[in-house]
């Protein structure tokens, strides 16, 4: 057993200057997240510079099987916390041997976006918290949860601690440090109010890298609660009834909206989005009419609302926004399963590149 | 409670960016103190103690304990604040973490916060945000390195306290002059039970019986005597790490029940440092899949409950003819009986019965060595005429915020009328 651990754990670094590269990307359902590795000659720093790569998409949903190849475009280099040394997680979209991108490709759609010289000037922050839900492996009920029964209703399980309140922090902290030491951007971590739920924050990061970050933060918690025995559900409503469900709202703001008179662009921005809702909401996550139903802290999923400090709302304003007169709001509709890449260039494009 | 010694003056957190980072409380550690179940050769014991500290089936290996261990300061200068409020019933404990981007040295220089208040009954969900006021801070006991935690306060957006916030009013307190210069120094027995998971039964107790009647279980070791010691152990240590002002522990004589010691401390230290080791119980025992109680009464009947003694002197009482500043103020204390009793924690009536150790709720009374009274004053104190006084009454949940407070209120500020302090002391018996 501990040949095995040392061999798992073996730094190269002194032996070698190979390096080993785990290519990411996103399949064919568009939440299922893919990954192999593949051993580079030595340290590279810059995604431009790593080869393309393909894979079988035929296995994935993406391409038929006479003509399966797709292609693997490297766009984000992170450092690996399982096999730590110079080794790096590698964020990739896909592509046709053609060079199009599939169809279940949404970050190039995005960086289009975020690379348009107006949305650039506004230099668009996002802070995104994601929920989820831990589930017992092979009975698909929350972990801490009596099989056959249920917990005690809400209400001690938010921020809380102590063996009845909180299940599965390990998972939680043990992410919390591999996000870090990847690079990722995350800001804080925190148990949510229905038990076994918990969420991170990632941000604020400037454009793309709010998606790119978040989808190599996913895949870090799908290796982490592989490893926990556990399994993580990004299901919207996991559970039916008096319990809450798991969404992804994301903070956002722009040069604009933090500098001084910024209270005005937020207004202008809401303005927007609110004549957009139908199509923000049909991109906002699959299933998110079980979870935005106007109760647990949501806005109902077919009326656009907003308010100051308001968790019932469509959008919220924080206080201190409101009070210094400049700031970012915070958009409550996405589940937990958004695309970030869908949801990040969406809000960009409908508040600054979008004219009612 | 043994006898005051100087306490330790305010500990200031220093982060210095390329410290040797101290070593954490590894999983490792945790996982061999997880309490054993069913050993060989222990009949009684029947508590299974689940894990909930999440553990690979099939791995072979626990790669999780990598990650939980990792120490991050090759790789970057931030750390990881876990900020710790109380919620909405006064005694549960919420906490939430952010990474901070610099080091800093002050609890002034970390970030206010804010929080969901309408998850935690402390505020409407129309107008939800709490803020947080950073007031102390410990190490992190759980993930080591730099990384710390943060006792705060709440607040309303215009910076008013809110109702659940005790801290306000006992800090406000500490700063008074009158009782800045009497050093305030407190010493608080906290008392608390072990349940098992799910049947809310005390750890060791056989499911749906009883141990033996009261009588091994004080202090005593065991495996039929003592049930759960690696959880007070590991305590112990944690808090020492964390720099909590631990100065004991103990077997409490119901079997299950245990205590720590805290102090001395001065002034709203106390409960800071209280509440932290709460906290740092909370997680501890969340991770040995047991449930902590800090009810006063647990198990009605012939078993003992749990308190929160506190230990208080002052300048004057410490110093040579202090013994009559004491006897001064159990008069002070006396005369304010139902407020204190009030405030002393929710459930007390259960637990101040008269027998057990304690005093009837309703009565005030005061003893040298007398374990039946309200207060109690060592024999140390009334031979070397100074000392400290013992006030036995108040609850296991109480809130060291108000008890503390209350206590440098009531002996230093309140000044009870002649008649009454006449009246008082003709009832007590106490020449002032």
């Amino acid at each position: 057993m501990s040949l095995l651990s040392d061999l798992i754990n073996l730094n190269l670094s002194g032996t070698t200057k190979k390096i080993i590269a785990e290519y990411i990307w996103i399949g064919g359902s568009g939440m299922d997240l893919r990954s192999k590795a593949r051993t580079l000659d030595g340290v590279v720093s810059d995604p431009q510079k790593l080869p393309k790569w393909n894979y079988d998409g035929s296995s994935t949903g993406q391409a038929p099987g006479e003509d399966s190849e797709v292609i693997l475009y490297p766009q984000a280099i992170f450092k690996d916390p399982f096999r730590r040394g110079n080794n790096i997680l590698v964020m990739c979209d896909a592509y046709t041997p053609a060079g199009e991108p599939i169809p279940t490709n949404k970050r190039y759609n995005a960086a289009k976006i975020f690379s348009h010289p107006d949305v650039a000037a506004e230099v668009p922050w996002y802070g995104i918290e994601q929920e989820y839900t831990l589930l017992q492996k092979d009975l698909k009920w929350p972990i801490g949860w009596p099989v056959g029964g249920y917990p005690g209703p809400q209400g001690p399980y938010y921020c809380g601690a102590g063996a009845d309140k909180a299940f599965g922090r390990d998972v939680v902290d043990s992410h919390y440090k591999a996000c870090l030491y990847a690079g990722i951007n995350i800001s804080g971590i925190n148990g949510e109010v229905m038990p076994g739920q918990w969420e991170f924050q990632v941000g604020p990061s400037v454009g793309i890298s709010a998606g790119d970050e978040l989808w190599v933060a996913r895949y870090i918690l799908e290796r982490i609660t592989e490893i926990a025995g556990v399994v993580v559900s990004f299901d919207p409503k996991p559970i039916e009834g008096d319990w809450n469900g798991a969404g992804a709202h994301t903070n956002y703001s722009t040069k604009s909206m933090r500098n001084d008179g910024g209270y005005e662009v937020i207004k202008k921005a809401i303005g927007n989005l609110q004549l957009r809702h139908k199509e923000h909401i049909a991109a906002y996550g699959e299933g998110n009419e079980r979870r935005l139903t106007g109760r647990h802290e949501t806005a109902d999923i077919h009326t656009f609302s907003w308010g100051v400090a308001n968790r019932g709302a469509s959008v919220r304003v924080g206080r201190d926004t409101e009070k210094a007169g400049k700031g970012y709001f915070e958009d409550r509709r996405p589940a937990s399963n958004m695309d970030p890449y869908v949801v990040t260039s969406m809000i960009a494009e409908t508040t600054i590149l979008w004219k009612p | 409670m043994a006898q005051i010694l100087a306490p330790s003056s305010q500990w200031q957190m220093r982060i210095a960016r390329n410290s040797a980072p101290a070593s954490p409380m590894t999983a490792k550690m945790w996982s061999s103190l997880v309490l054993k179940q069913n050993k060989k050769g222990t009949a009684k014991s029947s508590a299974k103690f689940r894990v909930f500290a999440v553990k690979s089936e099939n791995g072979t290996i626990n790669r999780m304990e990598d990650l939980l261990n990792l120490d991050l300061t090759p790789y970057t200068d931030s750390f990881i604040a876990e900020y710790i409020w109380i919620g909405g019933s006064g005694i549960d404990l919420r906490s939430k973490s952010r990474t901070i981007s610099k080091p800093i040295e002050h609890p002034s220089e970390l970030p206010k916060w804010n929080y969901d208040g309408s998850s935690t009954g402390q505020a409407p969900g129309e107008d939800s945000e709490v803020i947080l006021y950073p007031q102390a801070i410990f190490k992190d006991p759980f993930r080591g390195g730099n990384n710390i935690l943060v006792m705060c306060d709440t607040y309303t957006p215009q910076g008013e306290p809110i109702p659940t916030n005790k801290r306000h009013r006992a800090a406000e307190i500490f700063s008074n002059k009158k009782v800045v210069d009497e050093v305030p120094w407190f010493g608080i027995e906290q008392e608390y039970t072990l349940l098992q998971t799910n049947v809310k039964w005390p750890l060791g107790w056989p499911v749906g019986g009883y141990p033996g009647p009261q009588g091994p279980y004080y202090c005593a070791a065991g495996a039929d005597k003592s049930f759960g010691r690696d959880i007070s152990d590991a305590h112990y240590k944690a808090c020492l790490y964390a720099g909590v002002n631990v100065s004991g522990t103990n077997g409490e004589v119901m079997p299950g029940q245990w205590e720590y010691q805290v102090g001395p401390s001065v002034g709203i230290d106390a409960g800071d440092h209280i509440w932290i080791s709460r906290y740092i119980l909370e997680r501890i025992t969340e991770q040995a899949g047991v449930v902590l109680s800090l009810d006063p009464k647990p198990i009605e009947g012939d078993w003992n409950g749990a308190g929160c003694h506190t230990n208080y002197s002052t300048k004057t009482m410490r110093e040579e003819g202090g013994y009559e500043a004491i006897k001064k103020a159990i008069l002070n204390l006396s005369l304010r009986h139902k407020e204190h009793i009030s405030a002393y924690g929710e459930g007390n009536e259960r637990r101040l019965t008269g027998k057990h150790e304690t005093a009837s709720i309703d009565t005030f009374s005061w003893g040298v060595a007398n374990r039946g009274c309200s207060i109690r004053v060592g024999r140390e104190t009334e031979k070397q005429g100074k000392g400290y006084l013992e006030d036995r009454r108040p609850a296991s949940n109480m809130d060291p915020y108000v008890v503390t407070g209350l206590l440098a209120e009531t002996t230093i500020l309140y000044e009870p009328s002649l008649e009454a302090e006449a009246l008082a002391a003709q009832k007590l018996s106490l020449n002032v």
